[in-house]
């Protein structure tokens, strides 16, 4: 069965705050094979304008992803998360993430339709600090392989 | 440095990066993101749900991706926008060598009054593109 389109435009209640740790980004920055001194060295960083260590731009996943699994996860919604693939990401920063910031993501049903069977749902993760700053909008297209076909699956 | 507006133009290339992904990278990967999807460690679990084997984060694909650009920039803050679709998976052997992802880049637009950049990203693996319509919008100096 297809996904429920009601869902588009739903807003669900903001994530607990994340407090981004400088050893976090570290630890990011050598997974990702990304050796930018911005992300390791506090001096580094100021003399840059940063007030301290700057998190590589995709390091703004992991919140976004904490905050889309709440809608993964929805009964209500039903996505069958065992056929779910990533589609299509994109970010937008409104400034870098940097350690010290504490944040919170807020995450919203931007889209749901279905297309050669299988289920798109476009869900939008707006990061921010507590404070109401505004730092990251993280869209993520999310693909359910085959689950908006009619009757039986094989 | 960041390039600054008058050094840059349309059809301009960024320089290439070629980066090698192992089994091993998936783990750190795993453990800096929370991404604990097993299709990234088990090859067992990759086939049950019909892959070809463990497969790499689509979104460590997108951060090597993000790395062309801001070695490029100088100033990963100058990014201001990136997108891409994952269009075919990176598969990684359980060898030392893993697999290597080449990434490219080049200059599509240059917007004087903004200060911007639109960049077009290709990465490849095996010969063949893993992201599709990859782009960045970046702010020059």
């Amino acid at each position: 069965m297809p996904l429920d389109e009601g869902f588009i435009g739903r807003e669900y209640p903001p994530s607990s705050p994340y407090e981004v740790a400088r050893e976090k980004i570290r630890e990011f920055a050598d997974a990702v094979k990304d050796d930018s001194p911005l992300y390791r060295d506090a001096e580094s960083a100021k003399s840059a304008g940063y007030q301290d260590v700057i998190a590589p731009p995709t390091f703004a996943m992991r919140l976004a992803m904490t905050a889309q699994d709440v809608v993964v996860g929805d009964e209500q919604l039903g996505l069958d998360y065992s056929r779910v693939v990533h589609g299509h990401q994109a970010f937008r920063h409104h400034r870098p993430i940097r350690a010290g910031d504490v944040l919170v993501t807020v995450v919203h049903v931007d889209d749901i339709k279905a297309r050669a069977g299988n289920d798109f749902l476009t869900v939008r993760a707006e990061i921010g600090t507590v404070e109401g700053e505004p730092v990251c909008t993280a869209t993520s297209t999310l693909v359910a392989r085959g689950t908006a076909e009619e009757g039986e699956q094989a | 440095m960041t390039p600054t507006l008058s050094q840059v133009s349309k059809g301009d290339q960024l320089p290439e990066l070629s980066i090698s992904v192992t089994r091993g990278d998936l783990v750190r990967y795993a453990g800096a993101s929370g991404d604990f999807n097993p299709i990234h460690y088990s090859g067992a679990f990759a086939q049950e749900v019909g892959l070809p084997d463990v497969i790499a984060h689509g979104m460590l694909t997108m951060a090597l991706a993000t790395r062309l650009v801001t070695d490029w920039l100088g100033d990963p803050g100058r990014i201001i926008e990136h997108g891409v679709r994952f269009t075919r998976p990176v598969v990684v052997p359980d060898d030392e060598n893993g697999a290597r992802v080449e990434l490219s880049g080049k200059v599509v637009s240059v917007d004087e009054e903004d200060g911007t950049a639109k960049l077009n990203l290709t990465a490849k693996c095996a010969g063949q593109g893993v992201l599709g319509g990859a782009y960045a919008l970046v702010r020059l100096s």
